[in-house]
């Protein structure tokens, strides 16, 4: 396996009068190619800022440190316009709430043309429209849909229009930023198995698939990278994830989720007590150490950041809970 | 048994749209609901199913077509002004963006001072002791949040605050349309145990809107499955998702993001024609369309407390089935 995108300790900060909103701060992870990664978190934990800034880190975002590189081009240090070049054909996203952000006054065809031409000088018009054109023929959507407005479809159209539009130059990296969420149950399975069909035809490499909901992710991610106020607390394969977490918070977090079959009379489910803290000031320690029920080793947990350790192979933790006697990396 | 606390009987409402009004839309048709005292039903449907049409009909904020509606025996559309804020004192909703049922601008406190402005005027002197206990009740400190602005409270806390003013009414119905679909995963569940609580100690009713059945099914006593409009299946939780026997329930069922089991492939979703006027909600959709589903089916009892408006559920057998693909526009 190769790793397609590799993540060291990226920081992306948010500038604000107060002061630096650390939303990203220092995050180590890698995409493998032919991969489904999913990651997952609570809002404000710093999922959509990292799959943002990947792509396109603009004021309030800025760049605080670290690296990140695809294959063997470090895209945290491109200017402006050498992004602009690899953006869209080498990697490309689906923002969230994008399926609500097409004009409304534009046909879908001259989105579609207007949005190839920014990247591509090679394709002719009649090309984008036609390779279009046999892209939603395969989700679903008969070859009107080119000539409408955006306000005339359904979300789950919408949502498909935009999907085919992110990957129709067939980027390496496709950044999918909680596509699901504002999606029914129907619409949300056919756009998962819309992207795993994406990815056998080879149109898209390898998904960073970023939402709240770990039982999405369940369905459709190979590894999942859990979370927490701008750190990663835990990277394991999805099956590890669910059934075996070993972080407190990815336990508390996969045990506050309901699930067919129980119910309140029977069974209560409990949240996790507490907030994230504010990144504009975060604890000099472990961040979930407010809402840990473990505190493995209070006096180190409040004081000193765990550091993401391999723990067993393939299985990375961030937690003095896994550290101890664990000589590697410290 | 009682009489139920709310009656809603063969509730119509039409849409009409376009300027000269060529255009109509049934978003709720012959619609009939008994809420009793002490009960959580859950309404399901996908977005356009007329969900949040029956809450609105239900806090008179839009007329019925047809139908009528009753509280305690009452025809609310009889209600006028000091009835009619009784009525609201019974009967609250609670919708789905928290940040967007609190004005920005004033302190959270506000919407407790209006409330004694209005409704609980001859308690003004023990105010703050009684907000004080109704937010204890949804588990909230009233440090954390009198005196604090909207936008520095999270959306579970607001969601809370709303559900607290609701207690100080002492309200026996509570439409709560989609009240947690915004909030994290961690402090969903935590919302709807107040919900739950709060029927089994103050004796309150919700219907609570959503098109996640996984948490319908967490919370509910009674679930009804809406499609276009129409209720397709009804009856004790536990019957609807154990037994499922609309083929529309069985589609959403199977979509359920669970984790513990993967989604099986599904086929493209294939319309077969329109729905013949007068005909099943589902036909276009329905992989069991028969002759006879152009006569729309009612709700039978097929077994003690579960309903089903489906000839197949039924057991009626048809040799002329009708083949994919084909038009059908009788």
């Amino acid at each position: 396996m190769t790793k397609l995108l590799d993540v060291k300790d990226y920081k992306v900060y948010y500038q604000t009068l107060k002061g630096q909103i650390k939303a990203v701060d220092g995050v180590n992870f890698f995409v493998n190619t032919n991969e489904v990664f999913g990651i997952a978190g609570e809002s404000g934990c710093g999922k959509s800022t990292l799959g943002n800034s990947l792509i396109y880190l603009r004021a309030p975002m800025r760049y605080a440190g670290g690296s990140a590189y695809i294959e063997e081009m470090n895209i945290s240090k491109l200017t402006d316009e050498q992004m602009k070049k690899i953006r869209f054909e080498k990697i490309s996203i689906i923002p969230q709430f994008a399926m609500d952000a097409m004009s409304p006054t534009k046909r879908i065809k001259q989105i579609v043309v207007d949005l190839v031409r920014e990247h591509d000088e090679k394709l002719s018009d009649e090309d984008v429209k036609e390779l279009a054109v046999k892209r939603f023929e395969m989700v679903g959507l008969s070859a009107d849909v080119m000539n409408m407005y955006s306000i005339e479809l359904s979300g789950g159209m919408k949502q498909r229009v935009v999907m085919v539009i992110s990957t129709l130059l067939n980027p390496k990296l496709l950044i999918a930023d909680e596509i699901t969420s504002a999606l029914d149950v129907s619409s949300q399975k056919f756009s998962v198995e819309m992207l795993e069909e994406f990815k056998d035809k080879q149109f898209v490499s390898s998904v960073i698939f970023i939402t709240h909901d770990i039982s999405v992710l369940y369905q459709i991610s190979d590894r999942i990278m859990i979370m927490y106020a701008g750190l990663v607390a835990e990277i394991a394969s999805t099956e590890d994830i669910v059934s075996k977490p070993l972080h407190p918070y990815t336990k508390l977090l996969i045990e506050s989720l309901p699930k067919m079959g129980i119910q309140f009379s029977e069974k209560k489910l409990t949240g996790i007590p507490g907030y994230p803290p504010n990144l504009l000031n975060p604890p000099k320690g472990c961040r979930f150490y407010d809402r840990c029920p473990l505190r493995i080793d209070p006096q180190k947990c409040q004081n000193e950041i765990p550091p993401l350790v391999e723990y067993t192979p393939g299985r990375y933790i961030a937690c003095w809970a896994y550290t101890k006697g664990n000589d590697k990396n410290g | 048994m009682d009489e139920p606390l709310l009656k809603v009987e063969k509730l119509t409402k039409i849409f009409r749209s376009g300027v000269v009004g060529g255009h109509f839309t049934t978003a709720v048709d012959d619609l009939s609901i008994d809420v009793n005292r002490a009960e959580i039903i859950s309404l399901v449907g996908e977005s356009g199913s007329g969900k949040t049409t029956v809450g609105k009909l239900i806090l008179h904020l839009s007329k019925p077509s047809m139908g009528k509606i009753f509280y305690n025996g009452t025809d609310i559309s009889t209600l006028k002004r000091k009835r009619l804020k009784e009525y609201y004192r019974n009967v609250q909703g609670i919708f789905q963006d928290p940040f967007a049922s609190f004005n920005p601008i004033f302190k959270v406190d506000r919407v407790f001072d209006l409330l004694f402005e209005s409704y609980l005027k001859d308690k003004v002197n023990k105010k703050h002791d009684l907000i004080v206990e109704s937010l204890e009740k949804v588990g909230l400190n009233s440090l954390d949040v009198l005196g604090k602005y909207p936008h520095q409270m999270s959306g579970g806390q607001l969601q809370r605050i709303l559900i607290a003013r609701t207690l100080l009414l002492d309200t026996k119905l509570l439409i709560a349309d989609e009240l947690i679909s915004m909030l994290d995963a961690s402090t969903r569940v935590d919302v709807l145990n107040i919900l739950g609580t709060l029927r089994d100690k103050e004796k309150m009713s919700v219907i609570f809107i959503t098109h996640d059945l996984s948490l319908g099914y967490y919370i509910s006593d009674k679930t009804m499955i809406m499609y276009m409009g129409n209720l397709v299946e009804v009856g004790k939780t536990k019957l609807v998702f154990d037994n499922p026997l609309h083929p529309y329930t069985r589609m959403l069922l199977s979509a359920v993001p669970e984790i513990g089991r993967k989604w099986k492939k599904s086929e493209l979703e294939m319309k077969r024609g329109e729905v013949p006027i007068g005909g099943c909600p589902y036909f276009d959709r329905c992989t069991l369309a028969m002759d006879i589903c152009k006569k729309k089916p009612i709700l039978k009892e097929l077994e003690k407390d579960h309903k089903v408006a489906c000839y197949a559920a039924e057991g009626v057998k048809s040799d002329d089935s009708i083949p994919v693909g084909e038009n059908h526009n009788s």
